[in-house]
């Protein structure tokens, strides 16, 4: 499953869409089909190459959203304004509809499951996505393992993977999962008070993406309203003691600003890996 | 293999600035695989040391003391966003190699924070590359490589490391961080090197 330390050619695969899942108003997934795909390791990501029928291309770069699997992978893609890949992926792709994808690509920001470390993950918005294939992953190999999620978004409609991130909290007794609301509040941007744990009721989010998969009705979620601070990350997440293996994906500001946190809090920078998208 | 995508017609920017499988960005991504660190100029050092084993080395002061230039250029990312005509101004590794005496072909560049990625020596020579310390008229920040990056616009973004702080010449090529994972030793983005194998 592992690709080796030197990999091979890249060759470009041909995926086919075998179903589409709507996850948030704006996020949606495609499960692919992939004859020839190796398989991955969760955190890793593949470049998508699309093409027209006069021959122009568009390709750029999406993280796996599952568990490994030979032959076939599943991305979640967030519809950014404009955009010209996420457009199609996230809107326009049904199933039956081809493109071509290789990978994986990139062995740094990538979790091993024999790692002896707990995963602490977290996520900014739609960089929840690589941080949900090590979830996934840590389910399926049954991990004992302990794992942290804090996951940043700006409101509770916009948590992709709510059932089951609720799921999992359910059935698995080393997930710990906090939610941060960055603009819950009129307070909004202002950073999480500890003393402030509020639980969501669930609700049905606005399904803006017109598929024929609604939108599912989120499910009480329970977290913080404002962004990371301190005094949240001390109150929730493994102590640096713990020796945690750090994983930081999101927008460059949410990672620069918990990267920032967590070396103050006296995390060795070598043990956090990061992964940025968009602009700072 | 040419497999058309349905219900795709794209956006159609035919640039010939943009290389092939680029597309055009206005802001400017950050790529790193690790947190920023924090470099202090009244620290900071940077270093070249020869195949055997003779070092040069410039403090800020030193650094910034030297002829520098103004920099206009396209960069390309090899996650596939190009950025046009950025600005920046550094001193050109023709100052900074003039005097040392090599036979190596082949360049280490080495990071504050652990960071490496491999060059061929030529490719720094004849004014293709420079130790940037401004961006856009001001301090390079340092989620862009501030203090001091090296900038080598034709190569695919990843070999202008950030937070630079020595390069290592060498006879025989080794491979940095990203190309030990895969990514292309070389990194033209008009021949699409992206990864070990293009």
């Amino acid at each position: 499953m592992a690709r080796a330390a030197v990999p091979g050619r890249l060759t470009w695969l041909a995926a086919t869409v075998s179903a589409t899942r709507a996850e948030t108003a704006t996020a949606r997934t495609l499960a692919l089909d992939v004859p020839g795909w190796p398989g991955h390791l969760a955190g890793q990501h593949v470049t998508v190459r699309l093409t027209a029928a006069d021959g122009y291309t568009a390709q750029r770069s999406y993280s796996v959203a599952s568990a490994p699997a030979p032959g076939r992978l599943e991305l979640t893609v967030q519809r950014v304004a404009d955009g010209e890949v996420s457009s199609y992926l996230g809107g326009e792709a049904r199933p039956g509809d081809q493109f071509e994808l290789r990978g994986p690509i990139g062995g740094w920001f990538a979790w091993h499951p024999g790692d002896p470390r707990p995963p602490l993950l977290l996520a900014g918005g739609s960089g929840i996505v690589p941080l949900m294939s090590v979830i996934r992953t840590h389910a399926e190999v049954n991990s004992k393992v302990p794992l942290q999620l804090i996951y940043s978004v700006r409101t509770p409609a916009d948590v992709i993977y709510a059932h089951e991130l609720s799921e999992r909290l359910r059935v698995s007794p080393v997930t710990a999962v906090t939610f941060l609301f960055t603009r819950m509040t009129r307070w909004s941007r202002t950073p999480a008070r500890p003393d402030a744990e509020i639980t969501v009721p669930g609700e049905a989010p606005a399904n803006g993406n017109g598929e024929r998969d609604a939108t599912p009705r989120q499910p009480p979620l329970r977290g913080y309203a404002g962004r990371l601070s301190a005094e949240v990350l001390a109150k929730t997440a493994f102590p640096p003691a713990l020796n945690p293996a750090v994983f930081a994906c999101g927008p460059s500001g949410f990672v620069e600003a918990a990267s920032a946190l967590l070396i103050a809090a006296g995390y060795p920078p070598d043990s956090i890996k990061t992964e940025r998208f968009g602009p700072n | 293999m040419n497999v058309v995508t349905r219900g795709f017609t794209g956006r159609r920017r035919d640039d010939p600035k943009l290389p092939p499988g680029q597309y055009l960005e206005h802001s400017f991504p950050v790529l790193q695989a690790g947190p920023t660190p924090s470099v202090r100029t009244s620290s900071w050092t940077f270093t070249i040391t020869t195949e055997t084993g003779a070092a040069t080395v410039w403090n800020w002061q030193q650094l910034t003391a030297l002829p520098a230039e103004d920099i206009t250029t396209d960069i390309h990312c090899v996650t596939s966003w190009s950025k046009l005509g950025t600005r920046w101004r550094g001193v050109s590794l023709d100052t900074l190699l003039d005097g040392i005496s090599t036979g190596a072909g082949y360049v280490m560049a080495r990071s504050y924070g652990g960071y490496t990625t491999n060059l061929p020596l030529p490719d720094l020579r004849d004014g293709k590359a420079w130790v940037a310390y401004e961006y856009d008229g001001a301090p390079l920040p340092a989620e862009h490589g501030g203090p001091a990056r090296l900038l080598v616009p034709h190569l695919y973004f990843w070999k202008s490391a950030k937070w630079l702080t020595g390069l290592d010449l060498m006879t025989e090529d080794k491979r940095g961080f990203w190309e030990r994972l895969g990514y292309h030793d070389y990194g033209d983005p008009w021949r699409e090197q992206r990864y070990q194998g293009d």
